[in-house]
C-alpha cells in the first residue's frame, strides 16, 4: 500500500475505533440520567442503585471515548493537512465550537456527578449527569455537521484569491439538509448499541438471580426490560430515519446510492436486490434475488420513479469535472449497506422476541437469553457497517464534488511514519480493547450498590480516600 | 483580530500546560510518594475528579487553532507527526489507567495500573519538554510550508538534539515540581510531607539547571526563570504550600507564554530559510470565520471557566493520606 491507501486505512482504523465507544457513552449517559430521574421522582432505591451500576460502566466507556477522541482532533493535521488548509475555514469552527461547547461540559459535569453523590444536594447531583448527556448529544451533532459537509458541502465559497473554502454561514452549516437526516439516524442507532448492553447484562443478571435467589432480580429485570425498549424502538427509529436518509443521499450523492443497490443502467421501477453475485472485472452482478420496485420507493418515494444509474451518473461525473473515475467500491457499498441493516433489524427482533415472550411477568424464553451475550456486537457492527458505507461511498471524493482523497493529504507524510503510527495505534488500541472488555465484565457481575444514598457530609473534615 | 485569537490559543496552551502539568506529576509521584495501596489511592484521588476537565484545554487549543489558524494546525501537526502520535497513545494510556484503576477489585490489578499510569505521565512530561524545544529551534519547513525529509527521520529527527534532550529534561521537572506542590496543598498527613520535600528538592535542582544552562548559553533568560524556583523551594519549605503552587503555576504560564512568542509574529520558524517561516497573518482564517469564533468564544469561554472552578470548589476539601480505622 502507498501512503494514501496506509493513511486511509489509519483513519478508518482510529475512528471506527472511536465510534464503537461513542455511541455507547451517548446512551449510557442518557440512560443513567433517565434513572436518576425515576429515582428523584418514586424514591425507589432500586433506581438509585441502577443508576449507578449503569454509572460505572458509562465511566470506564467514556474514559475510552476521550482518549480516542483526542485522537481524532489531531488526525486532520496528521494525516490530512491539505484537506485542513483548504477547508479549515469551514471545517475548524465545527471541532473548534465542539470542542469549547460540549467536551468541557461532558468531562466537567461528569467528575462532578461520579464523585459529587455525597457532596451535592440531590436535585442538583441529577442536573449534572443530564448536562452530561445533553452534552454527548451535542457533540454528536456539531461533529457530524461536519462530516455532512464532507457529504454534502453547503454553506461555503471558493476564495478566488487563494482557492479555498470560506465559512459563510454556520447556522446553514449545522442545518445541513445531510446532517438534519443523518442526526436522527445515529442518535437511534446509539440508542440500540447501549440498549443491547443493558439488555445482555440485565437479562443474564436477572437470570442467575432467580437461580440463586439472589434480592437483586427485580432490578435487573426493570434493566432488561429498559434496554430491550431502547433496543427495540431504536431500531425501529433507525428505518424510519435511515428511509428518510437514503432520499436525501439519494439526492445529494446519487452515485452512493447507485452504488449501494449495484445499480448500472437507468430504471424507471428499480427492484431492490437482496441479494446479488457480482462477476467479471468491474463487479457487475450476474445474478439477483430482487424485489420489484422497491428500490424506487425507497430512493425516490413512488414505485414507477426512475433512479440513475452508475454508468449514467459516471459519464454526467465525467462531462462535469474532467476524465477519471467516480465510481466508488461498489461490492463494498452494496454489501456494507445490506449487513448495516440486516443485522440491525436482527438485533431489534432479538429484543422484540425478548419483550413479547417476557410479557407480564413470564420468563423470557430460555434459548433467548442463552443468546443475548452477544446481542451487544450487533449494533456495533451495524453501526460500523454504515460509517464504511457512508464514508468508502463517498469516494473517490473528500468532499463531495470539490475535492478529492488524494488532494487532502499531508503532502510531506512518508510512508515510514504512516506505518509507524499505524503498528502503534493498532497495538495500543487493541490491548485497550481487551482491557475494556474484561473490565466491563467484572462491572457487570458486581452486586448492586447497598448502601443508601450517603447524606452530604460534614464540611471541612478531610476527604477519607476511597479508593480511585 | 487575528492577535486576539493568537492570544487565546497560547492561553488555551497555558491553561493545558499548567492544569495537566500537575496531573501529570502526580500520576508520576504517586507511586514513589504513596508507600501503600492506600496512599497511592489518596494521592491519584487528588486529581481523580479533575484531569478530564483539564485535558480538554489541549482539545480546545488544537480546535481554536484549527479555526483560527488552520495553516498553523496543518504545519504544526503534520510536522511533528511522529511525536504527537507518540504524545496521544501515551495520553491514551495515562488517561485509561487513571479512570480504570478503581473500577476492578485486587491490589495487583491496582499496581499495574500505578505503573502504567507513573510511566506515560513520565513518558508525556519529557515528549512535551521535547517538542516544545524543538519549536522553539524550528522546524525544516519547506517552501510549500511543509517539513521536509524522508523515512522514520523526518519528524523524529529533530527530537535527537541537545536542545530537545534539556527539554525533555525540564518537561520532567517542571512536572515533578507541579505534581509535588499540587499534592502537597491536597492532602494531609505523610503524603503531604513528603510531597513537600519533593517539592523543595525539585525547585532547587530546577533553579540550579537554569542557572547553569545561563552560564553555557550566555542568555538571561534560564537566570529569570530560576528565580521562582527560588521562590517555589523557599515558600515550600515554610509550609506555604498555596503560595508555592501559585508561584510554581505562574512560572509555568510564563514559560509557555515564552515559548509561543519567542519569534514574534512567526508562529513557526523554518530552519532552512526565514521566507519560508509561518506567520500569523499568513497562517489565519479569514475575517468572517474569525468574527463567528469569535461570538461563539466570548459566548462560550467565560462560562466553561465559571463551571470548572466550581468544580474545583466543590472538591476543595484536602484528601487524607492517613488511612482511616474501618
Ligand atoms: C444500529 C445501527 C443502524 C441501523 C439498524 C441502520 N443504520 Fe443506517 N446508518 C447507521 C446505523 C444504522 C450509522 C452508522 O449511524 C450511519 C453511518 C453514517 C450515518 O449518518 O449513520 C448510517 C448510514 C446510513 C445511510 C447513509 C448516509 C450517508 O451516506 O450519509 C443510509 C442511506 C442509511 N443508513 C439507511 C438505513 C436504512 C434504510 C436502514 C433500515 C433499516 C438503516 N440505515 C438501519
Ligand atoms: C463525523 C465526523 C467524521 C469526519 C469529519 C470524517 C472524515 C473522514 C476523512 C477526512 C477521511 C479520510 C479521507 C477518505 O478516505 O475519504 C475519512 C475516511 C473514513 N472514515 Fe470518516 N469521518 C467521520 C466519521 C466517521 C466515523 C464515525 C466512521 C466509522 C465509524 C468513519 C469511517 C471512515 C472510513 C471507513 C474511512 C475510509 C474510507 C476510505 O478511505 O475508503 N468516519 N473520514
Ligand atoms: C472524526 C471526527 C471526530 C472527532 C474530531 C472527535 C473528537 C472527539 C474528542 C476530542 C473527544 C474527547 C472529548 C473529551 O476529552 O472529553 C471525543 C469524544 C466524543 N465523541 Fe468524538 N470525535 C469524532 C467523531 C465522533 C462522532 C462521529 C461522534 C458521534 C456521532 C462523536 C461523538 C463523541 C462523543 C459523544 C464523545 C464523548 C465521549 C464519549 O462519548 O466517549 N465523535 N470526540
Amino acid at each position: 500500500m502507498d501512503v494514501l491507501d496506509l493513511t486511509r486505512l489509519q483513519f478508518a482504523v482510529v475512528t471506527i475505533y472511536h465510534y464503537l465507544f461513542v455511541p455507547l457513552s451517548i446512551s449510557l449517559a442518557a440512560t443513567a440520567a433517565g434513572l436518576e430521574l425515576a429515582w428523584l421522582r418514586t424514591g425507589a432505591d432500586k433506581y438509585r442503585q441502577l443508576t449507578r451500576f449503569v454509572g460505572a460502566l458509562l465511566i470506564v466507556t467514556f474514559a475510552v471515548g476521550v482518549v480516542t477522541g483526542l485522537v481524532q482532533e489531531f488526525q486532520f493535521g496528521l494525516g490530512w493537512s491539505n484537506f485542513a488548509r483548504f477547508y479549515g475555514d469551514v471545517f475548524g469552527p465545527t471541532l473548534a465550537i465542539e470542542g469549547m461547547l460540549a467536551f468541557f461540559l461532558e468531562a466537567t459535569f461528569l467528575a462532578l456527578w461520579y464523585f459529587g453523590w455525597d457532596r451535592l444536594p440531590r436535585a442538583a447531583h441529577a442536573a449534572t449527569i443530564v448536562v452530561v448527556a445533553v452534552g454527548t448529544v451535542l457533540s454528536a451533532f456539531i461533529i457530524l455537521a461536519a462530516n455532512s459537509f464532507m457529504q454534502n458541502p453547503v454553506a461555503y465559497a471558493l476564495d478566488p484569491a487563494t482557492g479555498r473554502a470560506r465559512l459563510t454561514s454556520l447556522t446553514a452549516l449545522l442545518t445541513n439538509e445531510v446532517n438534519l437526516a443523518a442526526f436522527p439516524h445515529t442518535m437511534a442507532g446509539a440508542a440500540m448499541a447501549g440498549g443491547a448492553l443493558l439488555l445482555a447484562i440485565g437479562a443474564w443478571r436477572a437470570r442467575s438471580a432467580a437461580k440463586s435467589a439472589a434480592g437483586d432480580g427485580a432490578a435487573f429485570g426493570t434493566l432488561a426490560r429498559l434496554g430491550a425498549w431502547l433496543t427495540f424502538l431504536g431500531g425501529a427509529l433507525t428505518a424510519l430515519t435511515g428511509d428518510y436518509l437514503g432520499k436525501v443521499i439519494t439526492g445529494v450523492q446519487p452515485m452512493k446510492m447507485a452504488a449501494a443497490e449495484a445499480l448500472y443502467a437507468t430504471t424507471a421501477g428499480a427492484p431492490f436486490s437482496v441479494f446479488a453475485l457480482g462477476g467479471g472485472g468491474d463487479g457487475r452482478p450476474f445474478f439477483s434475488i430482487e424485489v420489484p420496485y422497491l428500490l424506487s420507493v425507497l430512493a425516490k418515494g413512488s414505485p414507477g420513479a426512475t433512479v440513475a444509474g452508475i454508468d449514467d451518473l459516471q459519464a454526467q461525473y465525467v462531462a462535469q469535472y474532467g476524465p477519471g473515475s467516480y465510481i466508488p467500491m461498489v461490492p463494498v457499498a452494496f454489501w456494507t449497506f445490506r449487513l448495516m441493516i440486516g443485522i440491525g433489524m436482527l438485533a431489534a427482533g432479538l429484543a422484540a422476541a425478548y419483550l413479547w415472550t417476557g410479557r407480564r411477568g413470564r420468563t423470557p424464553h430460555r434459548l433467548l437469553v442463552r443468546a443475548l451475550p452477544v446481542l451487544p456486537l450487533l449494533p456495533a457492527a451495524a453501526n460500523t457497517f454504515g460509517w464504511l458505507f457512508t464514508e468508502t461511498a463517498r469516494q473517490p471524493w473528500l468532499a463531495f464534488g470539490i475535492t478529492t482523497v488524494a488532494d487532502g493529504l499531508s503532502p510531506g507524510l512518508t510512508r515510514a511514519e504512516v506505518l509507524a503510527s499505524l503498528l502503534g495505534f493498532t497495538a495500543v488500541y487493541g490491548v485497550l480493547a481487551v482491557v475494556w472488555l474484561r473490565l466491563v465484565r467484572r462491572l457487570a457481575r458486581k452486586p448492586l450498590d447497598p448502601a443508601p444514598a450517603p447524606a452530604c457530609a460534614e464540611r471541612d473534615t478531610p476527604e477519607p480516600a476511597p479508593v480511585y | 483580530m487575528v492577535t486576539f485569537w493568537f492570544a487565546l490559543v497560547v492561553l488555551c496552551w497555558v491553561l493545558f500546560f499548567v492544569l495537566e502539568g500537575f496531573d501529570f506529576g502526580v500520576g508520576l509521584l504517586a507511586v514513589f510518594l504513596g508507600r501503600d495501596d492506600h496512599e497511592r489511592s489518596a494521592a491519584i484521588r487528588t486529581v481523580g475528579p479533575f484531569w478530564d476537565g483539564n485535558e480538554v484545554w489541549l482539545v480546545a487549543a488544537i480546535g481554536v487553532t484549527f479555526a483560527a489558524f488552520p495553516d498553523w494546525y496543518a504545519a504544526l501537526l503534520s510536522g511533528l507527526y511522529l511525536p504527537l502520535v507518540a504524545l496521544l497513545l501515551l495520553l491514551a494510556i495515562r488517561g485509561v489507567a487513571l479512570e480504570f484503576r478503581g473500577k476492578s477489585d485486587g491490589v495487583r490489578w491496582r499496581r499495574g495500573c500505578d505503573a502504567a499510569l507513573a510511566a506515560s505521565s513520565a513518558g508525556i512530561a519529557l515528549l512535551w519538554g521535547a517538542v516544545l524545544a524543538v519549536l522553539v529551534r524550528g522546524l525544516a519547513l519547506g517552501p510549500a510550508g511543509e517539513v521536509t525529509g524522508t523515512g522514520l527521520s523526518r519528524t523524529l529527527g529533530p527530537l535527537l538534539s541537545p536542545a530537545a534532550a534539556a527539554g525533555a529534561a525540564a518537561g520532567l521537572a517542571v512536572a515533578v515540581l507541579l505534581g509535588a506542590a499540587f499534592l502537597a496543598l491536597r492532602t494531609t498527613g505523610p503524603l503531604r510531607r513528603r510531597a513537600r520535600r519533593v517539592c523543595v528538592a525539585t525547585a532547587a535542582l530546577l533553579g540550579a539547571g537554569l542557572v547553569a544552562a545561563a552560564a553555557v548559553t550566555g542568555s538571561a533568560g534560564p537566570l529569570v526563570a530560576a528565580l521562582p524556583c527560588a521562590g517555589v523551594a523557599l515558600l515550600a519549605r515554610d509550609r506555604r504550600e498555596g503560595a508555592a503552587f501559585t508561584v510554581a503555576a505562574l512560572a509555568v504560564a510564563g514559560a509557555v507564554v515564552a515559548v509561543f512568542t519567542v519569534h514574534g509574529d512567526v508562529v513557526l520558524r523554518s530552519t532552512l530559510n526565514p521566507a519560508w517561516s509561518l506567520t500569523l497573518a499568513d497562517a489565519a482564517a479569514t475575517g468572517s470565520t474569525l468574527r463567528l469564533l469569535t461570538v461563539a468564544g466570548v459566548l462560550i469561554l467565560p462560562g466553561v471557566l465559571v463551571y470548572q472552578g466550581f468544580s474545583y470548589w466543590v472538591f476543595r476539601r484536602r484528601v487524607a493520606s492517613e488511612r482511616v480505622p474501618s
